[in-house]
């Protein structure tokens, strides 16, 4: 079923508590009133929901259901368990699809993924005890970069809670530092209400990951209607209007500013605005960086792209931002892995910090004009406010640098370089399939060799940096867009971390490419051993068995790859085949990621490696 | 740009943080700090005049763009309703200490009167020892510690710091 409320945008954010002086009594006013507002737009249809008939008798499980087909969910991904059965109970005849995976972790790196594709709210159910401790690798994965999932846990009886019962863990206090919110029901009233609370919470403001923890006895127990479903959180009160004043300020010097950068993150992504920062950089002519979590919001085929910024970032991008004089950062957050060394991270400019987290703001380095909120408000207004401008020497300097330094690897060699896979798949796929990734070499290739140009394109873990997440967030990603191709591209290390998933895909027949960058190390820490630790290769080298034996285990075709001749051939053919494909590329094994900026070395001091 | 961590001297905050009165917000809120490693150097719980809402009075402390951290952190857990930085209101302040010093009957006197100089109340009279309450600020608590310290104290348990902003215009300023 369509649902708008579930779309990237939400159906509604609560204005700020402007007033610094309220007492109790009003503050209560403000809320009721406020709670009502959120309650007409959030859901118009709760006066006609079946919870609000007074004489019906609901279990938990039941209303639970009815929340879920209410807030919109059409997917939840998860496992099953003894204290979940009576949801499963009522999945058993839901019209809302169950995509069973083989292990929790994936379902939660899948909810997340399909989170991430759309823009909605990803579900996953795990059971108490070893579901719900299953799940905490994806949760945390979730949260370090905004993701929008609600994981529903069964928990044991509530008299046995604190008893060390049978499969009893403390999922909230386990969850507490990777999850926006959690919460244990003690009583089904609470129920319908915490539901939908954690549903307006997982995907406002910031977006992220909120648990709501439901034992069995009150998954089962049952209760007359009307069931409240108000919501009571009269705390969470995200902004979303960015200061007038401060919007005018940040104009201010970007129209005085010769040397600007736009800095952009996945902020930008989460709030749909990547239109408006492309009519702002072209309005302006201001290039544009993306950190890792923001490839896709800005054509990399664009003459003022500078594609990815930081650590591995090109070395026309990190030589821009080092020589600004203004950097305009939007839904980013100054991460260390982008900044380098801080004190000397982009020396010369002064800064612009848009995002809609106030806690981001001044975290790591100092701002001169915050502005919080939503970045598509924002930015809307901040476009009317700049003043076209050529540019031309910075832009010429700029084009200087990408002539100079490009990304580069030996197009000559034998041997199968991972950089031309990746760079023919993005050829061949014609730049427009959503990829996800391991986490390692791979993964920053992937980034640099593929050219993005839409939002939502590239699906990784950035800020935890997951390895495993790849396969499965593949499966979120084609569930969400049946209508994409979506290529995992992974490394074998990671892929083996839970390539169990490949039987949720042959399962649900889902046509996901797999290609595997096969390089017998785990690439990255080996690359680290070989510059900082004399190529001891300590734990690094991988035993690997026949994947495409594997795959075909599964029923999964698979393709050997070899032969540098092959890569075009296969990857076409891979690309038409209808069905799920493995393609095992035996790619150079000590191939290293360039450019590189050093731990605790500042942008400019990267080193090109062998592009040089 | 600038490095945040690397400026100004760490200085005392006193935070009046309102939360929703239900289980686990304690446990957000010092999980929170733990996660993050910020100090705390008191917190305080209680009831307020509003059954479904709790103030805590948290005393911390780290340079500005710490604190400033902390109070964002702080807005960002949901169950918080309301935080409100009292250091930078005056504000009434009081902590509560109880303390048990060694006293044998001849001494009585000197700590009856000692007690009485700084407005305590003697709760407890044993053979050799007294308790002894007070209320006021930090720096009188901590004065009256140290004068109790000669007698040898036996224990010591305090409260920590609740604060309250006073009324925007006093009378007759
Ligand atoms: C779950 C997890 N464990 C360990 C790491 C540390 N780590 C980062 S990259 C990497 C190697 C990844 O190897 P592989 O997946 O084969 O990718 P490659 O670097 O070879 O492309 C490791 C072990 C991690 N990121 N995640």
């Amino acid at each position: 079923m369509a649902n708008t409320l579930t779309g990237g945008r939400p159906g509604h954010r609560w204005d700020g508590l402007g007033v610094p002086e309220i007492t109790i009594g009003t503050l209560l006013e403000r809320i009721k009133t406020m709670a009502k507002k959120a309650e007409s737009t959030v859901s118009s249809r709760s006066s006609q929901s079946p919870l609000s008939q007074a004489g019906k008798v609901w279990n938990g499980a039941q209303i639970l259901h009815q929340v879920l087909i209410e807030e919109g969910v059409e997917h939840i991904f998860g496992y099953t368990g003894g204290a979940v059965l009576p949801i499963f109970d009522v999945l058993y005849d839901s019209p809302i699809k169950f995509i069973l995976t083989r292990h929790e972790q994936g379902g939660a790196h899948a909810a997340d993924a399909y989170a991430r594709a759309t823009g909605r709210v990803g579900v996953v159910i795990a059971t108490s005890g070893p579901g719900a401790t299953n799940l905490t690798t994806g949760l945390a994965t979730a949260y370090m970069d905004s993701s929008p999932v609600v994981a529903i846990t069964g928990q044991v009886r509530t008299h046995l809670i604190g008893n060390d019962a049978f499969q009893e863990a403390d999922v909230t206090g386990i969850t507490r530092p990777i999850t926006k919110h959690n919460v244990l029901v003690k009583d089904i009233k609470d129920l319908g209400h915490i539901i939908k609370e954690c549903f307006h919470i997982a995907r406002t403001g910031r977006p992220s990951p909120v648990l709501i923890d439901i034992p069995v006895d009150i998954s089962s127990g049952k209760i007359e209607g009307p069931i409240d479903t108000e919501m009571q959180i009269p705390g969470y009160r995200p902004r979303f209007k960015g200061h007038l004043r401060q919007i005018q300020l940040a104009a201010n010097l970007i129209n005085e500013s010769h040397k600007p950068v736009l800095y952009v993150g996945g902020g930008v992504i989460i709030s749909q605005a990547s239109d408006l920062i492309r009519q702002l950089a072209i309005k302006a002519n201001i290039p544009v960086t993306t950190t890792l979590m923001g490839l896709g919001t800005f054509d990399e085929t664009h003459p003022l792209a500078l594609k990815m910024l930081g650590m591995h970032g090109t070395a026309y991008a990190n030589y821009a931002v080092q020589e600004s004089d203004l950097l305009i950062a939007v839904g980013a957050r100054f991460d260390d892995r982008v900044t380098g060394k801080l004190d000397t991270f982009a020396p010369h400019a002064k800064v612009i910090h848009i995002d809609i987290d106030p806690a981001s703001i001044s975290k790591n380095v100092k701002v001169d004009v915050p502005v919080v909120g939503d970045a598509q408000q924002i930015l809307g207004e901040l476009v009317k406010l700049v003043e076209p401008n050529p540019r031309t020497d910075w832009l010429e300097q700029i084009e200087q640098w990408k002539k100079k330094y490009p990304l580069k690897y030996d197009t000559q060699s034998n041997t199968i370089k991972p950089q031309y896979v990746i760079e023919t798949l993005g050829r061949l796929a014609d730049g427009d399939a959503v990829i996800t990734t391991g986490v390692g070499q791979h993964q920053m290739w992937a980034a640099q060799f593929f050219n993005y140009t839409t939002p939502r394109q590239f699906i990784t873990s950035g800020g935890l940096g997951t390895m495993g997440f790849g396969l499965p967030a593949a499966i979120g990603a084609q569930i969400a867009r049946p209508d994409k191709i979506v290529i995992d591209i992974d490394g074998d290390s990671s892929f083996s971390m839970t390539l169990v998933e490949l039987a949720t895909i042959a399962q649900y027949k889902l046509p996901i490419k797999i290609a595997l960058i096969s390089n017998t190390f785990q690439g990255m820490v080996r690359q680290w051993q070989e510059l900082f630790y004399d190529r001891r290769y300590s734990q690094t080298k991988m035993y690997l068995p026949n994947f495409a034996k594997i795959a075909e285990g599964f029923g999964i075709k698979a393709i050997v790859v070899t032969d540098k001749n092959q890569v075009e051939d296969v990857i076409a053919q891979a690309l038409k085949e209808d069905g799920p494909v493995l393609m095992d590329f035996h790619v150079e094994p000590e191939e290293n990621v360039w450019p590189m900026v050093a731990p605790a070395k500042s942008l400019h001091e990267m080193e090109l490696g062998r592009l040089a | 740009m600038s490095n945040i961590n690397k400026e100004n001297k760490p200085t005392k905050n006193i935070l009046g943080v309102l939360v929703q009165n239900q289980p686990g917000v304690l446990a957000h809120v010092a999980g929170m700090f733990a996660a993050r490693g910020f100090n705390i150097d008191s917190l305080v719980v209680g009831r307020t005049e509003d059954p479904s809402l709790s103030r805590m009075v948290i005393v911390t402390s780290g340079d500005q763009a710490t604190l400033e951290q902390i109070r964002k952190q702080l807005g960002k857990i949901v169950t918080v309703v309301k935080v409100r930085n009292y250091s930078e209101q005056e504000c009434v302040e009081r902590d509560l200490l109880l303390i048990q010093v060694h006293c044998p009957p001849e001494k009585r006197s000197d700590l009856f009167e000692l007690t009485n100089v700084f407005r305590g109340t003697v709760v407890d009279v044993g053979s050799k020892s007294l308790i002894i309450q007070l209320t006021g600020t930090e720096k009188k608590i901590e004065a009256f510690i140290e004068v109790c310290r000669p007698y040898g104290i036996l224990q010591l348990s305090r409260t920590g710091l609740i604060a309250m902003p006073r009324a925007p215009h006093k009378t007759g300023e």
